[in-house]
């Protein structure tokens, strides 16, 4: 090595990425010279910590530039698309960057999911500017490792706390930030700014780590975390868990708490793809043809809907794809997202749609939305309040490793992790064996009997992918406990 | 160490960078911010994915990852950062941040790092074995060809609908740490096909290629390591079969279980639970543990004692082979399961060093310059017996029992005990015969029990390398691509669920 660097000897550095990703944008527009061009930046930054048996294990600080180019052939009903996209890319590389795509386009077939482009006035009802409020004109926003400084500080008085009590935490704190600008040849120039926060924590035993709790949350900015209080939550239920007691396989009543509820709901949503259901080959298609809109699903009068605007789950509000695929569609960039009701009443009333699916479905245009919330009218009380009104039962804490088994009734599987519990008389008696399930979510919505109050919650198994969600504590009957798993 | 002598040559769009002076200018920085140990990557990785939807164009989409990154060891503390521009500036910067974070980290770090040695192995230069770069082949051409396929499939009687997708990526990584300053390169594609059939009444059924993802070049969709018109033109009848099959009766059954189906039961009931970092515990909280923990290396009887499963990074088209790691750890191979007994770990240098057993065998692997390398998995493959039994013997010594193709579904617990399976195709079996296929099959075991009622062991003509591209790990995720190899084997007395039964329909 020649140990002799300094910083302003950077001249054999490339130019580096002067632009700023709204310039980007317009550069790459004005330099393609197909029939149409959509352009999408998005600037990421990212902070992590983990942890395991009281010490930190790895961390980091990441920054992400993306620009992806969508270059569009017209001729006459048809249109042929191709799509580039290059991270770390230099400002002499825009234009080559663009000619690719349009070589790409050159080379497509013609596209399944042809449509015009949105244009000014029928983009987006929520406006042009995403839920932070930036504008398309300002710097792009950005996360960094000082976000922990005061979580940090609580983390290693909880592992203090933690080995005093003969407990060793492990566990996970992510935050991100992602500004996406998309502007269109059509011309549309949409921004949205993502924060997406989570925080993991799991406790067990020091001893034999055979006794194991878990909490999660998911937070926008770190300030509202009570690590302490999470800890002590986790401490109350190592505690029941010195009990424990041997149960087999069965099917039990069981209570679902927000998390496990959201995984299964999360699968169920990302199956709800219209055309996927028209083809024939999903829970939701209706045998012979068409789809199961307006089937009855729930027993209860429940509702499962998606709303970029809901309070502390804000996500964007107009569509932003990358790529088509079965369920997304280019042609929609900057679509309009707003309130959906997949579930109303008890009943299916929409499937997630592109405007291509939503024409061969003839059923409204409603695309997915990165939010899930179900709410059961009427419906009251907290986890323990439901503990309290169960003469016998399970209390689960999450779920884990869910996958699906037959598509044809989503049947899926997995298994219970970090805390199953015996109820009895509306006590918490001891802690029970983990066990792998089969169940379907879309015929257990049928033997949900009781609910409680919605609140938020982190997707155990999906929050890499998904973590706005809020969901009620829910009591199904018959839950399907598979066979008994040996982990703890 | 397998060097392709075709025509591959490293990207000369990747080399072209300043990729010495970028490593110069942060391992200089961070040994002059205190770190005691401080390495640097530079990683382009570009990806291709096709997409077809009953032959029309559904997905088509280029991607290209650029960026450096810096790890450092301050004061027995990790710190770790990344940049996406390739600039001295930018690498100096990323190192100060590396250094940055491990500062704010040591509050609550109470286990000082340290490595295990790894001879210095210099400069050194890496290609994976293929003919043909796939990103030298026209979009359009790949397109016709994805669409040839599709319309064979879809032209046959009682297929409803066709998927087929291509994913392809060449992968280009520098590496140095001073003493190891290697240049690598590797290509590797998977391609996959799936016909659907519909019945009147509303049942349905798919039929997936079995091909697998492998380390080659275009070459291997145009002939070259597998034969994609024998296997399309078989896909109809079998669908077809499976849609009138009757379901199957719950119960317990002797299996024959093709290599297509047992790399993935493998991969999750062998590849994860011989992690040493997860028997340790560092991946509690999301991973899991592993029932296989460190006391029980060389005492742990995971199978019957015909059982013989190695790891390595070195096998020729394997998803994990690499000349070295991300830690400048050469490429090996080693006995992870030995005469059934547990006999060896996946390793990486911290691992290694931590639990005093010498050498890392070469785990460490990030899977994208925006990520810290963690311990990943090998190729981790069940070995064949010598002069073994042809896939069909093995059936011939079932008398009541069921021959598993192709992997589908996957789940096993968070210490790799309880996993449950489905397949693509089932064949009861009877008295010897394949007696016709069977519907909503699933099998269910204990990773012990199962590799203990290990019978017999196919030979070496039975032998195929699978593999996923996509296995998961790791907070913040990462995916690795990784292969299986294994020979078609003979298990007694497995539990079979019906999948109908299960969903109490």
């Amino acid at each position: 090595m020649s140990g002799q660097f300094e910083p302003a000897r950077s001249g054999a550095g490339q130019a580096a990425s002067a632009l700023a990703p709204q310039d980007a944008v317009e550069r790459a527009l004005a330099a393609a010279k197909c029939d149409e061009c959509i352009v999408i930046a998005d600037e990421g930054s990212s902070a992590n910590l983990r942890w395991a048996g009281n010490s930190l294990t790895t961390n980091g600080v990441s920054r992400s530039r993306q620009l992806t180019v969508i270059a569009i052939r017209r001729s006459g009903d048809e249109a042929r698309v191709g799509v580039v996209s290059r991270a770390g890319l230099r400002d002499d590389q825009l234009a080559g960057v663009v000619a690719e795509a349009e070589h790409a386009a050159a080379q497509a077939s013609p596209a399944e999911d042809v449509q015009p482009l949105l244009s000014r006035d029928g983009a987006s009802s929520a406006g042009h500017v995403g839920r932070a409020g930036a504008a398309w004109d300002s710097p792009p926003s950005a996360t960094e490792i000082g976000v922990f400084a005061d979580f940090a500080r609580d983390l290693g008085g909880a592992f203090e706390v933690a080995a005093g009590g003969g407990r060793k935490l492990y566990g996970f704190a992510e935050h991100q930030l992602t500004s996406s600008y998309v502007g269109t040849s059509s011309g549309l120039r949409l921004r949205n700014d993502q924060p997406t926060g989570r925080l993991e924590l799991n406790a067990k035993s020091q001893a034999d780590l055979t006794r194991s709790a878990w909490a999660g949350l998911g937070t926008a900015d770190f300030s509202d975390v009570d690590v302490a209080g999470l800890e002590a939550g986790l401490a109350e239920r190592l505690g029941w868990a010195e009990r424990s007691v041997d149960l087999p396989a069965g099917r039990y009543e069981t209570l679902l708490p927000p998390s496990a509820l959201a995984d299964l709901m999360i699968y169920m949503y990302w199956s709800a793809g219209a055309k996927d259901a028209l083809d024939g080959r999903t829970v939701f298609s209706k045998p012979g043809s068409g789809t199961r809109v307006g089937d009855r699903l729930a027993s209860l009068p429940l509702a499962l809907r998606s709303d970029p605007a809901a309070p502390g789950l804000q996500c964007a509000p107009f569509v932003i794809a990358h790529a088509s695929s079965r369920d997304s569609s280019v042609f929609d960039n900057g679509l309009s997202r707003g309130r959906t009701e997949w579930i109303a009443d008890g009943r299916l009333a929409a499937l997630t749609q592109t405007r291509h699916s939503a024409r061969l479905s003839d059923l409204p245009v409603t695309p997915a939305i990165d939010n899930l919330v179900m709410a059961v009218p009427g419906a009251t009380g907290s986890i323990a309040d439901l503990v309290s009104r169960t003469s016998r039962g399970l209390l689960l804490t999450c779920l884990w490793y869910i996958r699906e088994v037959d598509p044809q009734t989503l049947l899926l599987t997995g298994l219970t992790r970090d805390g199953v519990y015996l109820v009895e008389n509306g006590e918490v008696t001891g802690a029970v064996n983990n066990f792998r399930f089969n169940e379907s979510p879309v015929s257990m919505l049928s033997r949900i009997t009781e609910a409680g109050d919605t609140v938020p919650t982190l997707p155990r198994e999906w929050s890499d992918y998904f973590t706005r969600a809020a969901m009620p504590p829910v009591r199904v009957e018959g839950f399907n406990m598979s066979s008994v798993s040996q982990a703890s | 160490m397998e060097r392709n002598q075709g025509a591959s040559e490293i990207d000369p769009e990747f080399t072209a960078y300043p990729l010495r002076e970028l490593a110069d200018a942060a391992l200089a920085t961070a040994r002059r911010l205190g770190a005691s140990h401080a390495d640097f990557r530079a990683e382009r990785i570009r990806g291709q994915q096709i997409g077809l939807s009953d032959g029309n164009l559904e997905t088509q989409f280029d991607s290209d990852d650029l960026g450096l990154a810096v790890r450092v060891i301050v004061d027995g503390t990790w710190g770790f950062a990344s940049a996406v521009d390739l600039t001295t500036a930018a690498a100096a910067r990323a190192a100060a941040d590396a250094v940055d974070v491990a500062r704010v980290a040591a509050a609550i770090n109470s286990e000082p790092i340290e490595l295990a040695g790894e001879p210095p192995h210099g400069e050194v230069t890496w290609l994976s074995a293929y003919q043909v770069d796939p990103f030298g082949v026209s979009v359009a051409d790949k397109i016709a060809l994805l669409g040839d396929w599709s319309g064979r499939l879809l032209a046959a009687d009682g297929v409803s609908h066709v998927d087929a997708s291509l994913l392809q990526v060449k992968e280009c990584k520098f590496y140095t740490d001073g003493a190891t300053t290697a240049l690598q390169q590797r290509v590797r594609l998977h391609p996959e096909l799936t016909a659907v059939a519909v019945g009147a009444d509303g049942r349905f059924e798919t039929m997936r290629t079995l091909a697998p993802p492998v380390g080659r070049g275009y070459e291997y969709l145009t002939g070259t390591g597998w034969d994609f018109d024998t296997e399309l033109a078989e896909i109809p009848e079998l669908l077809a079969a499976k849609l009138a099959a009757p379901s199957v009766q719950a119960g317990r059954y002797d299996l024959v279980i093709d290599p297509s189906n047992l790399f993935l039961t493998i991969h999750e009931s062998i590849g994860h639970a011989t992690e040493l970092d997860r028997a340790l515990g560092y991946e509690a909280a999301y991973a899991g543990t592993s029932f296989a923990t460190f006391d029980k290396l060389g005492s742990l009887q995971y199978g019957s004692p015909i059982m013989h499963v190695t790891g390595d990074r070195t096998a020729e088209h394997g998803l994990a082979t690499i000349g070295y790691d991300d830690e400048g750890v050469a490429g090996q191979s080693w006995d992870l399961i030995a005469g059934g007994v547990l006999s060896g770990y996946q390793l990486d240098r911290r691992i290694a060093r931590l639990t005093g057993l010498g050498r890392s065998n070469g785990c460490a692997f990030a899977d994208s310059p925006g990520h810290m390398p963690i311990q990943r998995m090998a190729n981790v493959s069940l070995q064949p017996a010598a002069d073994g039994p042809s896939t069909r013997d093995l059936i011939a010594g079932v008398t009541d029992g069921i021959y598993i193709v192709g992997d589908k579904s996957w789940s096993i617990d968070m210490q790799r005990y309880n996993f449950q399976f489905t397949g693509q195709r089932f064949f009861r079996i009877k008295n010897g015969q394949l007696a016709g296929q069977l519907r909503d099959v699933a099998y269910q075991a204990t990773t012990t029990d199962f590799w203990n009622a290990m019978e017999a062991i196919g030979g070496p003509q039975t032998y195929v390398l699978g593999g996923a591209f996509n296995c998961g790990k790791g907070q913040p995720g990462q995916v690795a691509p990784v292969s299986h190899g294994c020979p078609s084997v003979v298990m007694r007395g497995i539990r079979i669920l019906n999948t109908v039964e299960e969903a109490g329909a």
